[in-house]
Parts: C-alpha cells; structure tokens; sequence
C-alpha cells in the first residue's frame, strides 16, 4: 500500500498530447485491422517512467473500450460475427492466463533479460511466419489482378469446414458454414497467449480466422475486435485487483484512440479487402526488424555473447522504438491513403450515376 | 436538386456528447489524487477503473462518432458486400 503512488507518473501538458496522438494512430489502425497500437502504447508509456506492468495493464484498461466502440461501429457495418468473437475471446482469455504464467516462470528462472528475449523470439519467429505469409499472400492477390473479386476461401479452410465432429459443430455467419469448436479453442488460446507475451494477439487471431476458418478478411479483422474486448475486459480486471491501472493514462489514450478506431471503421466500408492484409502484413514486418534488433541486448545481458558497449545499446534501443513507431506511422498512412482514394472513387461514381439520370 | 441521401447533420448531439466527455476528462485530472488513491486500492476496487472506462467510453465513443459524421466522414453509401 505504501508505494502505491509511487506506481503513478505526474502528467504535463506534452505528455498528454504524446498519449493522445499514440493512442490516436493506434486506434486507426485498430479500426482498421482489429488490432494493433499497443505494442508502441506500452513500450512508449514505459519510456515515460510508467513501471511495465503499470504500462501494460493501462493499456489493456483503455484497449477494451475502444475494442467495444470499434465493435459496435463495424457491426453497423455487417462485419462483426459476435458469436465467433465471444467464443475465440472466451479460450482466448484462457490462453491469456497461461501465456503471462509462462512469462511469469521464466522471468523467475532466467531474470528480465531472459523474458526480454522471450519476448522479442515470440515477435521475431511469428511475426516472420505469419506477417510474411500475409504479406506475400496480399501482393499475390494484388499482382493477379483479382483484388476487386470476392476472397476465395483457402484449401486449409475448405478442409477445416469439411471435418464434422458430432457435439462440437457451431454455425457461423461469417464463414456461412458450421465447424467444431475444436478447432476454434486452440486458435483463441494461441491468439490470448500472444496478447500476453506480445500485446498484440491480433496478429495470431485474424490470419488464423482468414487462413484456417475462412472468414473474409474485413470480417476476421471487425470480429477480431469483440476477442479484444473480451480478452481485455478480464485481464484489465485482474490488474485492477491488484491496483496496477493507472485510470489517468488509459483514459488520455482512449481519447485519442476513439477518435482513431472510429475513423479506421469508416476506412473499412471505402478499401478493398485485401488491403487489411496490406496493412497488417506490413506493420507486423516491420515490427519484426525493430524486436530483432533488441535480440542481441538480451543475449548480452544474459552473458550468451560478449558485452555490448553502453553507446550500441543505445543506439539499438533507440533504432528499434524509431522503427516501431514508423511501422504503426506506415499503417496508419496506408489506411488515409486507402480512404481517400475509395471517398474520391465513391464521389465520380455518384457523378456519374447522377450524369446518366439527368439529375445535373 | 439536393440529393436524397444528404442528412441533417447531428451537431446537437455532437456538442451535448463533447460536453459531458470534457467534463468527464476535467474531473479525472483536476482530481487526480482522490482517483489513484481509491483506484489503485485493488481487490473489490478493480470495479472502478472497469465502471470509469465504460462510462467514458459510452460518452466519448458517441462523441467521437459524431464527431467525424459532422466532418462529413461517413462510410461509404454503398455497403461492401459481405459474405
């Protein structure tokens, strides 16, 4: 009780604006693919002096809320599939739980360092797995020409929605099939215990409902944001047990990530749907880079290669923020460059329907 | 001839929504010591910083909403279709 203050930073004007605008591109790209804002939020917070778990359970405070806004805004919309989102969010949180164990064990084995490492492995193994082959999979459907035409449901999908396991098949409207919850559990736990290592379980939850379930795109990334609500919702509950929210930083952020989650909804009704993979299999490429930049600090701190001097430490930490913020910056672009070419194609298009009914 | 599809504009809306978020958001950090004593106590207090993030998430989601609306931001007319 007697250090509890001492867990809450003192706030000036610059340091507001700083939350507000993170929690602003954040919440843009969040609207957009599902996901996404906290991997900068959390490590940008501690670089405020917030203490990590502070950091992290503010930003879980503020990411139900604007997941809840994002989602009812995309409902509107038709995107939203509830029922797969509380399904994956329920075994997502599940997963949630054994991920920060997992955390929690190998912080006492092996120190700081050690869950760094951890840490920055996860990002780097699956961001490179699932962010290159979301990316490779967007430029393909880009160089085919094909990116106006509806998404064809994969092989790995076909194959999923074709096994029948009597007592677990549940119908979904965005797949428009029935599969078995056996294979919706795994996933949920795969995408919470991401979101504990990684804070960002998104990066696991919409490619494994595009590429394993079969939902399109702009509803695997809408529905993504019901799983972000549930997932959220429980975790920001157990750090507020133990008092680790700072109320004050969650909401400044969610100031500004409200104004951004709501624009990043509207950019969805303008894009084609391959431009959700655009976005997500860039940021999580880039994100790649930054974390693997770091590798070589925790492998230093734990003495696996030679010690590095305090001016390259520097160098790579500062290196590997400037990237993270510039993959979130590059999402964020992609987005305002997609809606306004979508606003300015939507604008000719009604011209031209008012040109040929002699309405001018 | 104005087209069929222009709606009036909900500014009203907008600036009762605003209101009420900037008081919210006046309250939290002119009375920032109250709330982190209380807030940060933990066990049954968990509920607080929950209820506070619902609360403001009501008035400024619908205030952002409107927001962008009155900017003339809107979806795009025609629904993309959806499997």
């Amino acid at each position: 009780m007697h250090d509890i203050m001492a867990n809450f930073i003192n706030l000036d004007a610059i340091t507001i604006l700083y939350l507000f605008g993170v929690g602003f591109v954040g919440g843009l790209v969040s609207g957009f693919i599902g996901s996404g804002g906290a991997f900068v939020l959390t490590p940008g917070m501690m670089s405020l002096g917030v203490p990590g778990l502070v950091a992290v359970a503010s930003n879980m405070c503020h990411k139900f809320p604007k997941a809840l806004v994002g989602a009812i805004k995309r409902a509107k919309y038709g995107q939203v599939d509830v029922k797969l989102g509380v399904i994956l969010g329920i075994s997502a949180e599940a997963g949630v739980l054994y991920g920060a164990q997992i955390q929690e064990n190998i912080k006492k084995a092996f120190g700081d360092a050690g869950s760094n490492l951890y840490v920055s492995l996860s990002f780097v193994v699956i961001l490179a797995t699932v962010g290159g082959f979301v990316l490779r999979d967007a430029w393909k459907t880009y160089k085919s020409g094909n990116s106006q035409e509806e998404e064809k449901t994969g092989k790995l999908a076909k194959w999923v929605q074709s096994i029948n396991i009597p007592g677990t098949m549940v119908y979904f409207k965005s797949l428009n099939a029935r599969i078995s919850v056996l294979f919706t559990i795994p996933l949920g736990f795969a995408t919470g215990m991401l979101a504990a290592t990684i804070a960002v379980g998104g990066f696991i939850g919409v490619p494994a409902m595009i590429y394993v379930l079969g939902a399109p795109s702009l509803m695997a990334s809408a529905t993504e944001l019901v799983i972000a609500f549930v997932m959220g919702l429980g975790g920001s509950f157990k750090y507020a047990m133990h008092g680790l929210v700072d109320i004050r930083l969650a909401m400044i952020i969610l100031a500004g990530s409200l104004f951004g989650i709501q624009l990043g909804a509207i950019g969805t009704t303008y894009v084609k749907p391959f431009m959700i993979k655009v976005v997500m299999g860039s940021i999580m490429v880039i994100v790649l880079f930054s974390r693997g930049l770091m590798v070589p600090v925790y492998l230093a701190q734990l003495g696996l290669i030679g010690a590095l001097s305090d001016t390259t430490v520097k160098l790579l930490k500062t290196t590997s923020f400037a990237i993270m913020i510039f993959a979130l910056l590059l999402g964020a672009f992609i987005v305002l460059r997609a809606m306004w070419q979508g606003k300015q194609a939507e604008k000719l298009r009604l011209a031209s329907g008012a040109l040929e009914h002699g309405e001018v | 001839m104005a087209q069929s599809t222009t709606r009036k504009k909900p500014v009203g809306k907008m600036v009762a929504m605003g209101l009420v978020s900037i008081a919210l958001y006046a309250a939290l950090l002119l009375k920032q010591d109250l709330i982190n004593g209380s807030f940060a106590k933990g066990g049954i207090y968990a509920f607080l910083p929950i209820v506070t993030a619902f609360v403001f998430s009501y008035f400024h989601g619908a205030f952002t909403g409107h927001f962008w609306t009155v900017l003339g931001v809107e979806a795009a007319k025609k629904k993309k279709e959806v499997k």
